[in-house]
Order: C-alpha cells, then sequence, then structure tokens
C-alpha cells in the first residue's frame, strides 16, 4: 500500500488530480454546512445576474437561482451518482465475469451468450430504454447507466479470471483441498481486484459524464433538483444570451471528470506490474550507446571481434552489469560456442552486436564491435540497418514468436532481401523458394504461401534460418535456436547449420546452456558467468580438461547420457545478481577452490596457448582431465 | 505386494465441440488407453516429446482432469470420483513452473497452511510444528515463511513447490517437468533434494521430463511416450542404452552427446503426425525405417521382449 | 469466407431474437398503460379498454411478443401516436440522417485516433507523445455536449463560421456543400471522446507489440524503423484495435443522441429522446429495435474485418 502511493505520488500529473479530487470531495462533502444560499429557491427579479457580482459569486441562472449554491450542490449529486454506478456496475460486473471464467464451459456460454447480447446495443439505446420503462428520473438514470456498463465490466473481468484459473497455483489450491468457492475468494479474487479497481477508476470518469449526459437530455435528475448535467441542460436556452449559466457547470464537469482520468491513470501505472519493470517500454530502433572512454581497437582477430564490450540495463536507479566487458572474435567458417545459465550474458551480448539491445533500459556503456575492421558501436542508426541481415543476421530462439504472425513466410523472406536492395515479385518468389528448399523445407514452393502458425516448431525454426541466409551474410548469431524444439527436431536443425556453414563458410556464434550441443557443433567455445568470460578455447580442450572451476562444476552437473542412475555434483548457491557483483571473482561464494585473494580486486582472463581463463586458482591439468 | 501406483487402460480424449450441423465430430485423443504399475518407492520416468500426452496423463493422475476411460488404483484402492482434494491426500503434483504454481498475493505461509489445515485438519501449532520440519526437509529457511513468491528464484521457489506437495502427506509425487524451467547448476540441487526425499519419506515418484540423460540419472523404470501413446517400457539403464523400439532409438540418436559427431538421425524431414487427422496403425509408421505395410494396418501392442523390457512394435530392435 | 460470412451472418439471428425479448421485456415493465397515455389522463375508463384491445394489450404477454415480432418481420412496427404515421417511414428517415453524422465521425475518429496513437507510441515519452496525450486526455474528459454548446458559442455565434443547427439550411439549396457546412461541427464534437479512446488504445497496443520478437526479427533484417512500426508492429496492433473500433462505432451512435439534441441534427437520437419524454412507446421500440439491428450487422462486419486480417481466425 505504501509503495502504491508512493508510486502514485511519483506521478505528478495523477498528483495533480488527485489534489482536484480531493478539494472537490472535500467541497461537497461540506457544502451542507456552508452558508450558501438554497439552491432551489427561485428568484425571477434577479435573474441572470452575472459573475463576480454583489451576493452571488457565479452570477444566477434563468430563474434567479444562485449558481455557486446550485453548482456545488450538483457536483455533490453528480460525484455521488457517478461513484454509486460505477461500484454498482462494477461489484455486479465483476461478479458474473468471475463466475463465468472460473467454470468457464456452459457456465460461461450461457452468461456470456447474455453479455453480447447487451453489448450489441449501441450503450445509449439500452439506457434510454431503461429510462422510458422506469420512466426520468435521477434514481433511474442511475440504474441505466450501472445496468449498461454492466457488461463490459463482466467481459473485461472474466478474461482476466480465465487467465489466472487456468494458472498453476490453482491446481495447487485444488489438490491442497480447496473448494471452488475458496479458490474464487482466496486465490482468484485478489489477483482479480487490481484489475477491478484499475477498471473502476478509468470508468468513474466515464459514469459521471454518462449520468451528467441523461440528466442534460431531461431524462435524469428533475426540477428543481439539479445535477451538473441538468444544470447545463437547463443553461442551454440561454447559451447565446448568458453563457456563463452553461460554462460553470460545464467546466466543472471538465474538471471533475479530467482529474478522476488523471487519477485514474495513476492508478492504473501503480497497480500495472509491467510498468514498473519498465516493461512497458518501446525498443528504440537501436540500443543507445554511453561510451565514456575512448572505443577500443580489437583485441581478437577475425571477421566480427568484440573488445571489452559493457552492456547495461538501467532500470530506475538500479544499474544490472549484463554484460561486464566481453571480449571475443570470431573468424571466417568458424563456429563460436558462447555457453552460460540465464542471466549470465550471453544473449545480451549478442544482440549488443547489431544493436539489438531493448533500449530503454538497455545501453551499451563500453567497449566496440568490430565487423571487417568498422566500429559498430555507436555507428549511426542508418548505417547499422544496412548492415543487419545483409553482413550479420540472426536467428532467434522461439520461432513462433519470432516471424511476424500475420505475414505470410514468403512474404517475410522476400522482405528480408528487400530491405536492403531492390527485387522484382517474380525474382523476389523464385528466391524464396530457393531459400526455403536450402533450409531443407519439403514442399518449398507451396510452403511458402504459408503463415507461420501453420507450420511445425521444427519448419518454424527452418524459415527462421532461411531468412537469416536470405542475403548471404558473413555472419550468423544464433540465440539459443534450438532451445524451444524437441530433441529429434533439434537434431535436425544442428545438423542442417553445420552443413550450412560448411557449404557457405559462414562464421556462426552460436549461444546455448547444453554442452552436448556445443560438443557437437563449435569449433572453440567461451563460458560465460555473470556478465564475463571465464574461460574460453577450443571445445575439445575445454570440455576435457576445463580449467576454470566454474566450467568443471558446471560439467559434472549437467547429467549426460549413458551414465546411468548417479547422483549429481550440485553447485550450492545462486549466481551473483549482477546489479550486485562483489568485488574480484564473481563466483567466488559457490566455488570449492577460493582463496582469500580470489575477493580482491579484479581478475584478468589470462592467456595461455590458445585458451584462456580467468582464475586464480584454476584446476590443475591433471586433475581436469578426469 | 501392491502397487503404488496402477493405472489400468487409462486414456482421454478432448471433445472438439458438437457441430451444428452433421454428425458429431471424434474428438482428439490425447491419451491411448495406457496400462502401467509402478511399485512402492520405485521411480518411473515418463519421457516423450511434446504433444506426446505426459502432461495430460499427469493431470489425469492427480484428478485435475477426469479420465474418458480406465481406473486408477492407489495403494490398491481404487480412486473413482474426480475430487482433487480427495486425490490430495494420497497423490500429489510438483508443477513445471515453479514460480505460476504460487499465488502471487499470498505468502508462503498461506500457501503451506492450505493442505495443512484443509487435508489434514491442523490447528494453527501443529501446522507451525509441521511446516518447519518440512522446512527443514527441503532446506529452507524458516524466515521465507513471510514472504511473497515473486521475492524467490526459480530454485527456491520450486523447493516450496515440494514442501507444499509434501506437506499433503501424500506418498507418491508427479514430478510435471520439475527442473526443467531451471538453470542447470539449480537442476542438480533440486534432483539431488528429491532423491534425497525419497530415501528418507520412503516416497513413489512418477517423473515427466522431455530430458533424456535426466530421466535416465533418476529413474529407476522409464516409459516412452509417442502421440499419446506407451511405446517402450523398461529398466532405466536399458532403454537408451538398448532400446527396442525406433522410435526410441531416434530419442537416443538424437541427444546432443559431446564426442558424437553431428549427423541428423532422420534421413527425412519429418513431423509429427497431426492430432486431427491421427494415422491408421502405428503413429511412428511414417517416420520408421523399418516400417511394413502390416504397421499401416494394426495398432502394435506393447509386449515384454527377452530382458523384461517392453516395446509396442512389431519389428522391435534387438537392442544388441 | 464466403461460408464464414454465412455462418456469422446465422448466428446474429439469436442475437436478433434476444434484442428484440429484453427491449420487449423492458417496455413490459413501463407502469399503467399505453392506453392512458395516449388518451390522457381523462379518458373514460371504456375508452381506454376499447384501445387497449385495438392494440392487443389484453392478450398475455408472450402472445403480445409473438404478435409484435411477427408483425415486425412483416414490417409492420406499428403507428407512432404522437407523429401519427408509421414508425418504420418515421425512424428511417431519422435514422439516415444520424448515418450521416455518425458516419463521418467513426471515419473521422478511426483514422485520426490510429495515427495519433501509433505516432505517440513510436515516440514515447517524447514532446509528440506527450503533446498527443494530453489532448487525448482533454478529449475524453470533456462531455461531448458542453463541447459542441461552446462550439456553437465561439463558431457560429460568434465567428459565424459555420450555422450553429440543422442539417439543411431553412432557404437555399440542399446541395452537398450546405450539408459539409453543416456537418463540421457536429461531427467534430461526436468524434472527439472516440478519437480519444481509440488513440489511447492504439497507443498501448503499439507499444504491446513493439516488444514482441518478431519486430526484434525486422529489424534484425535490417527493415527501415519506418517498416518496422507501420507495416510490421500497426499490422498485429490492428489486431486488437479492430474490435474496439466496433465498440467505438456503439459509443459513437450513443454520443450522436447528445450532438442531435445540441445542434437540433433531425437523427434518431433526438426522436428517441422526444419520443420518451412523449412516452411514445411504439416508436421508442421501433426505433431502438432497428438501430440494434444495424449495430449488430455492423459488428459482422467488423469481425469479417478482422478474419481477413488476422489468419489465425479459423473461418
Amino acid at each position: 500500500m505504501r509503495a502504491f502511493l508512493g508510486l502514485l505520488a511519483r506521478n505528478r500529473l495523477a498528483l495533480a488530480g488527485l489534489i482536484v479530487m480531493a478539494l472537490v470531495v472535500f467541497f461537497a462533502l461540506i457544502t451542507p454546512l456552508l452558508p450558501l444560499p438554497d439552491p432551489d429557491v427561485t428568484n425571477t427579479s434577479n435573474r441572470f445576474v452575472p459573475p463576480f457580482s454583489e451576493g452571488a459569486l457565479l452570477g444566477t441562472d434563468h430563474l434567479g437561482r444562485d449558481l455557486l449554491s446550485r453548482l456545488m450542490w450538483g457536483t455533490r449529486l453528480s460525484l455521488a451518482v457517478g461513484f454509486a454506478a460505477a461500484l454498482i456496475a462494477a461489484t455486479i460486473g465483476a461478479a458474473i465475469g468471475i463466475i463465468a471464467g472460473y467454470y468457464g464451459g456452459r457456465t460461461d456460454n450461457i452468461i456470456m451468450r447474455g453479455v453480447d447480447m447487451l453489448m450489441a446495443f449501441p450503450y445509449i439505446l439500452l439506457a434510454l430504454a431503461i429510462v422510458a420503462a422506469l420512466g426520468p428520473g435521477l434514481l433511474n438514470a442511475l440504474i441505466a447507466v450501472a445496468a449498461v456498463n454492466i457488461p463490459f465490466f463482466a467481459r473485461n473481468i472474466r478474461g482476466i479470471t480465465v487467465g489466472i484459473a487456468n494458472k498453476e497455483f490453482v491446481d495447487a489450491a485444488r489438490l491442497s483441498g480447496m473448494s471452488d468457492a475458496r479458490i474464487i475468494l482466496t486465490e482468484i479474487l485478489p489477483n482479480v481486484i487490481p484489475v477491478i479497481v484499475i477498471a473502476m477508476s478509468t470508468t468513474v470518469g466515464w459514469m459521471i459524464l454518462e449520468t451528467a449526459g441523461l440528466s442534460f437530455l431531461g431524462l435524469g435528475s428533475q426540477p428543481p433538483q439539479a445535477d451538473l448535467g441538468s444544470m447545463l441542460g437547463e443553461a442551454r436556452s440561454a447559451l447565446i444570451t448568458n453563457p456563463h449559466t452553461s460554462i460553470v457547470p460545464g467546466m466543472m464537469i471538465l474538471v471533475i471528470v479530467m482529474a478522476i482520468n488523471l487519477l485514474g491513470d495513476g492508478v492504473r501505472d501503480a497497480l500495472d506490474p509491467r510498468l514498473k519493470s519498465g516493461a512497458l517500454n518501446r525498443p528504440l530502433p537501436a540500443t543507445l550507446v554511453a561510451r565514456d572512454r575512448k572505443p577500443v581497437e580489437p583485441k581478437r582477430e577475425g571477421i566480427l571481434t568484440l573488445t571489452d564490450l559493457e552492456t547495461q540495463f538501467r532500470v530506475k536507479d538500479r544499474v544490472y552489469r549484463a554484460v561486464g566487458g566481453v571480449t571475443l572474435g570470431v573468424r571466417p567458417g568458424e563456429c563460436l560456442g558462447i555457453i552460460g545459465e540465464s542471466g549470465s550474458g550471453k544473449s545480451v551480448t549478442a544482440l549488443s552486436v547489431m544493436g539489438l539491445v531493448a533500449s530503454p533500459p538497455g545501453i551499451v556503456t563500453g567497449g566496440s564491435v568490430h565487423l571487417e575492421g568498422e566500429d559498430l558501436i555507436g555507428a549511426p542508426y542508418r548505417r547499422l540497418r544496412t548492415l543487419r541481415g545483409r553482413k550479420v543476421a540472426y536467428i532467434f530462439q522461439d520461432p513462433l514468436a519470432t516471424l511476424h504472425p500475420l505475414y505470410r513466410i514468403g512474404d517475410q523472406l522476400i522482405e528480408a532481401i528487400s530491405a536492403h536492395r531492390a527485387i522484382s515479385g517474380a525474382e523476389g518468389r523464385a528466391k524464396a523458394i530457393e531459400l526455403l528448399e536450402a533450409v531443407r523445407i519439403p514442399n518449398a514452393a507451396s510452403r511458402i504461401d504459408n503463415y507461420p502458425h501453420e507450420l511445425s516448431g521444427g519448419m518454424r525454426q527452418r524459415v527462421g534460418i532461411a531468412m537469416a541466409l536470405a542475403n548471404d551474410p558473413e555472419v550468423i548469431i544464433a540465440d539459443e535456436p534450438t532451445t524451444a524444439l524437441d530433441v529429434t527436431v533439434q537434431a535436425q536443425i544442428l545438423s542442417l547449420l553445420d552443413d550450412l556453414r560448411r557449404e557457405r563458410g559462414l562464421a556462426i556464434v552460436f549461444i546455448t546452456h547444453d554442452f552436448g550441443v556445443v560438443g557437437q557443433l563449435c569449433d572453440r567455445v567461451a563460458v560465460m558467468y555473470a556478465g564475463r568470460i571465464v574461460e574460453e578455447g577450443p571445445t575439445r580442450d575445454i570440455l576435457d580438461t576445463p580449467r576454470h572451476p566454474y566450467t568443471a562444476r558446471l560439467m559434472a552437473c549437467v547429467p549426460e547420457l549413458g551414465g546411468g542412475r548417479r547422483r549429481l555434483e550440485a553447485i550450492p548457491g545462486l549466481p551473483p545478481a549482477v546489479n550486485d557483483l562483489p568485488p574480484g571473482c564473481a563466483f567466488a561464494e559457490r566455488c570449492t577452490r577460493v582463496q582469500p585473494d580470489c575477493r580482491k580486486g579484479d581478475i584478468a582472463l589470462e592467456p595461455s596457448g590458445a585458451r584462456a581463463v580467468r582464475c586464480l586458482h584454476p584446476v590443475p591439468e591433471q586433475e581436469a582431465a578426469e | 505386494m501392491t502397487a503404488a501406483l496402477r493405472l489400468e487402460d487409462l486414456s482421454k480424449t478432448f471433445p472438439l465441440g458438437r457441430r451444428l450441423f452433421g454428425p458429431e465430430r471424434p474428438g482428439v485423443r490425447a491419451v491411448h488407453p495406457i496400462s502401467l504399475e509402478v511399485a512402492p518407492g520405485e521411480t518411473l520416468g515418463i519421457v516423450g516429446e511434446s504433444g506426446c500426452g505426459k502432461s495430460t496423463l499427469a493431470r489425469m493422475l492427480v484428478g485435475l482432469l477426469e479420465p474418458t476411460t480406465g481406473t486408477i488404483e492407489i495403494e490398491g484402492a481404487a480412486l473413482d470420483n474426480a475430487d482433487p482434494a480427495v486425490f490430495g491426500k494420497r497423490i500429489q503434483y510438483v508443477f513445471q513452473d515453479p514460480i505460476s504454481s504460487l499465488n502471487p498475493r499470498k505468502t508462503i505461509r498461506q500457501i503451506m497452511d492450505a493442505p495443512l489445515k484443509l487435508l489434514h485438519g491442523m490447528d494453527r501449532a501443529a501446522r507451525a510444528k509441521r511446516i518447519s520440519e518440512i522446512f527443514d526437509m527441503v532446506s529452507l529457511r524458516e524466515d521465507f515463511l513471510d514472504r511473497y513468491p515473486h521475492e524467490f528464484s526459480g530454485g527456491q521457489a520450486q523447493r516450496i513447490g515440494i514442501a507444499r506437495a509434501l506437506a499433503a502427506e501424500a506418498r507418491i509425487l508427479i514430478l510435471d517437468e520439475p527442473v526443467s524451467a531451471l538453470d542447470v547448476s539449480v537442476q542438480a540441487q533440486v534432483l539431488n533434494l528429491l532423491a534425497e526425499l525419497k530415501a528418507e519419506l520412503g516416497l513413489t515418484y512418477l517423473f515427466i521430463s522431455h530430458d533424456l540423460a535426466v530421466v535416465e540419472a533418476v529413474s529407476d523404470r522409464i516409459a516412452v511416450l509417442y502421440f499419446g501413446s506407451l511405446v517402450e517400457l523398461g529398466r532405466a539403464e536399458d532403454v537408451f542404452r538398448a532400446p527396442r523400439h525406433p522410435y526410441t532409438k531416434l530419442l537416443a540418436d538424437s541427444a546432443p552427446v559431446v564426442g558424437r559427431p553431428l549427423t541428423a538421425p532422420e534421413a527425412r524431414e519429418t513431423e509429427l503426425p497431426d492430432p486431427l487427422n491421427p494415422p491408421t496403425g502405428c503413429a511412428f509408421r511414417a517416420r520408421c525405417p523399418y516400417a511394413t505395410e502390416r504397421c499401416a494396418k494394426e495398432v502394435p501392442r506393447l509386449e515384454t521382449g527377452g530382458a523384461g523390457q517392453a516395446a509396442a512394435c512389431f519389428h522391435p530392435l534387438n537392442g544388441g | 469466407m464466403t461460408r464464414y460470412i454465412l455462418r456469422r451472418l446465422l448466428s446474429a439471428i439469436p442475437v436478433l431474437l434476444g434484442i428484440s425479448v429484453i427491449v420487449f421485456a423492458i417496455m413490459a415493465m413501463i407502469p399503467g398503460d399505453p392506453a392512458t397515455a395516449i388518451l390522457g389522463s381523462y379518458a373514460t375508463p371504456e375508452n381506454v379498454a376499447a384501445l387497449n384491445e385495438d392494440l392487443g394489450l389484453d392478450k398475455p404477454l408472450v402472445q403480445q411478443y409473438f404478435i409484435w415480432l411477427g408483425n415486425m418481420l412483416q414490417g409492420d412496427f406499428g403507428r407512432s401516436f404522437a407523429l401519427n404515421r408509421p414508425v418504420l417511414d418515421e425512424v428511417l428517415e431519422r435514422f439516415n440522417a444520424t448515418l450521416v453524422l455518425a458516419g463521418t465521425s467513426f471515419v473521422f475518429c478511426s483514422v485520426l485516433g490510429i495515427m495519433a496513437g501509433v505516432v505517440s507510441a513510436a515516440n514515447q515519452y517524447g514532446a509528440a507523445d506527450k503533446a498527443i496525450t494530453f489532448v487525448v486526455l482533454l478529449g475524453i474528459s470533456i462531455p461531448s455536449f458542453f463541447l459542441g454548446m461552446m462550439m456553437i458559442l465561439t463558431f457560429a455565434v460568434n465567428l459565424r463560421w459555420f450555422p450553429a443547427s440543422g442539417m439543411w439550411p431553412i432557404y437555399g439549396d440542399r446541395d452537398i456543400w450546405a450539408l459539409l457546412d453543416h456537418l463540421v461541427m457536429p461531427a467534430f464534437a461526436l468524434s472527439v471522446v472516440a478519437t480519444g479512446v481509440i488513440a489511447r488504445l492504439s497507443r498501448s497496443a503499439m507499444l504491446e507489440v513493439l516488444r514482441q520478437d518478431f519486430i526484434r526479427t525486422a529489424r534484425a533484417k535490417g527493415v527501415p524503423e519506418r517498416g518496422v512500426i507501420w507495416r510490421h508492429a500497426l499490422r498485429a496492433a490492428m489486431v486488437s484495435i479492430i474490435p474496439v473500433l466496433g465498440i467505438q462505432a456503439g459509443f459513437v451512435l450513443s454520443g450522436a443522441v447528445y450532438i442531435e439534441v445540441v445542434f437540433q441534427w433531425p437523427g434518431i437520437g433526438r426522436m428517441l429522446v422526444d419520443a420518451i419524454l412523449r412516452r411514445d412507446i411504439l416508436l421508442v421500440q421501433g426505433g431502438v429495435v432497428i438501430v440494434a439491428a444495424c449495430y449488430v450487422f455492423f459488428n459482422i462486419v467488423v469481425d469479417v474485418a478482422q478474419s481477413l486480417l488476422d489468419p489465425r481466425i479459423k473461418t
């Protein structure tokens, strides 16, 4: 709650809305206590007194009634009716939505058919019909406004409930012996309430507008009692001669509704967890670069080299050092593996190359990336764009999410080409079929017109690979391309990638968490931990004699097929959070070989021959070979 | 000795919804009739690729899905009504996604209290005592109890999920991909914990996973599922070393193993059959190098071969 | 596709029946009887009874409903007692005027709202985004009837740019220019709220889509940013924008009631308000049913548009 208010207060607009609303509500509450003239007493000799007159601060209306008094009483009434309508609609609508969403099946079907039926009316027709039946009057207008809004709440809440009811914790609650009623009350409801509050806070303003509207039409509050809407309605006939009688209530509605909307947006933002994490930020076309040091010259050989690359995520006042100085190089025709656990920075390293790290919150803060001698970090977006897909292409993890769901795969392939050179329709199509054949998709000529959802996971990933090959790139960066696939499909994709690189002399950077895959595919491998490379070298050497304790321990805790039933050598503890890295070795906390000097100062990646290791006390070679 | 868990012809067909006109649609068969026995104290591994019906099977076993046909027997007593609360005391479930299996708006204590209170009717003091015993067993600190799920890492959350399953005091645990959402270094911690708990409490496990190496490392016996059917069942150390069903062999050959050269185990580019339009006979025949005409006509039954290793195949491999 | 459209049309039948039941049920709740309302409170009981029999109001409700429904299906919506003309004639004439107003507003708010939302999302937290967000907030907070009144005051009375009310000039030609002259202010006033709502939704839909993986794929391919925004992101965002356009069409139609009253537009909204105040039940019933039926068909059009846009929807 405290955090919620804090978030709300940080949002200046919402705070303004809150203050205005607090004032309006305060005055509405104390209106009966104030020394105001009776709002309903007419005095026709004193009609249309202009504002700021003696004894009538806002003037008088067509019957000589004091406008200020009427405004305050009217505001009181409008607020009460608006809030009441919102509360009624939210309560009933939420109850209907939760029941439909939780029970599903036939219950859901019947309820939602009814809701759809009500939503088939433009809402005012229903409201008008209800008012027509019940007769004009404020209470009836309230009922009408609440009733027409119930379907909107019901549908919204149902959708949320269906999502929650399918979560695993609901199944777990069932297995804990909870009844349906208990699950609804203790598992579903607490998770739905924020949504109800958001829906309410964003619709209260709307409800006030609607009841004011009905009163404006003469179907709500009846004379002499006035709410803001009927004041405006009565003033309309004198709009041209005495506009102030219209402007006063009109502006009041505007101020109230705007304040409520500001506040409602603030509430929504404060309750939406995605906003806190910055997940609703729009990623820029290229990752931001804030290098305070001079660009570094390449230290490794290769067509693509990374030198002391640093990428951070800045969320609020926290800094996550996702990549903390990575130096790598890949030569033409070579496959370089980057292996690490989640959070080790391997994917961010790969995405930093072409500026594809989502930004905000990602920022490249140091180092350089050289492609054929050209530094890409800090290169203008236009330059980066012409290189993306043409020189360096990517293959991503989940092939369903990474292909556009609404375009045919052929069109997506052709676009990959046409983004870099003009190509005719027929030529594009022929080239697309050729690409699909290159990745061994059967019946390429007919598959080209499929949408991604019509293909299996393995076929989709082949399309992803075909797209990467479209412009004959020099380098392909594959970010866990087989992790989402079944093992038999993975085997097909891996052998395809291996063949392609040998045929075309591609340089591949292959990111994975699987030693088996690295062992089969990669020439060299770099092991990452907490944003840095801890060990690097030819795959065979690393797998046979891991020198860094982390590499050795990681390999030991992965079961390998054919090993039979056994106890695994687990690594105790967790990787450190990259916003709070310890000084010295990040692995020290979990390491059995740790010495006091491991926790002091930076430890360099020490090269020895073709290999390098970032450790003061590496595993002796004899021991490592065992 | 009575089996800890016995399934007889358990199957599940999902209806496709009625059509407005014409005959009723046949529905999708997610699990073909399966009969299995799990001995007390045994770990039975179940492997298969996505869409093979392993999760559907697991959800039926704990009463979260009602079987279309067949019976479930636990320690000799049949479970015939699909009330999860009745199931809960005898068989429990550990979920794949540890974070989403914990209600984000409840403290860990509230989560742990539910099974103790509702399944065992314990009072507050008894619950507190029991929770501290269980937390000790799964190596969790008691000061976690008043925190909320989002404060935990995947590995910790999975320990909490296991603790909750233990609280029900069921003697059989269904472990549905319990480590596949975890990083490898944490995965080993959880697998070791599961092994310790089993030895200590005499539990019986059904361990479901897509990771062959993990299943092999933890199981006594392994059942291989393909397209909703049990295709092979045998001792853990034999199934992948000497597979009898061609599909099991394909799986074993596909697993990436350091030092094995990279070749596609299948010559053709193949896909799973379409569940809306299932093939006749053996579901694997389109991918099978040994398929004959008979495979297209008859559905092979699970038959036990020489070394006690059963396979549903007309042309089983010798398994040399 | 044809089959899908046919199926959607068939599925509209129960919805239309449901609408007629709801309207009939609401109208049946009216206390007192229409005969008294028609004849006035000085009518003799005999006269009332006779009229009730004439109108078929002495029969059981279910039977009354089926008689009413049967008549409607034959195009007979009864007569408006206040206007003394067939309900259908009056409704169709008035509905035409409403369609001109609401249709213009709808096209305007859809195009402007989506463009504003896309520009806003593409420049998140930039100057354009802030300006659009503020204008949108103002737009959804101002009562359309108040906005209309202020526009009359400013542009008709003070500046004399546009006529203050009506659909046609009282004297002079009824040509398209005269219509446009009268249409500008009410159409604008009517579209403001919906533009705001659509802009907000388009913005959040775009932001949602822009962080999807397939946008990163498009960028990784080297697609220029303009293509990423307008071709990749907007196309995907339209999937969630289009249903809202359907709902907003209902809101525009609803808002038309206020605007018609303010600008004296001879549309169906004003007719309904007058009919309610006069307790002209048959006119209310007929008007509501016909407008609701049109809205149902409009929503079918929306669904078909959605299925054309999204190949994942089974047709």
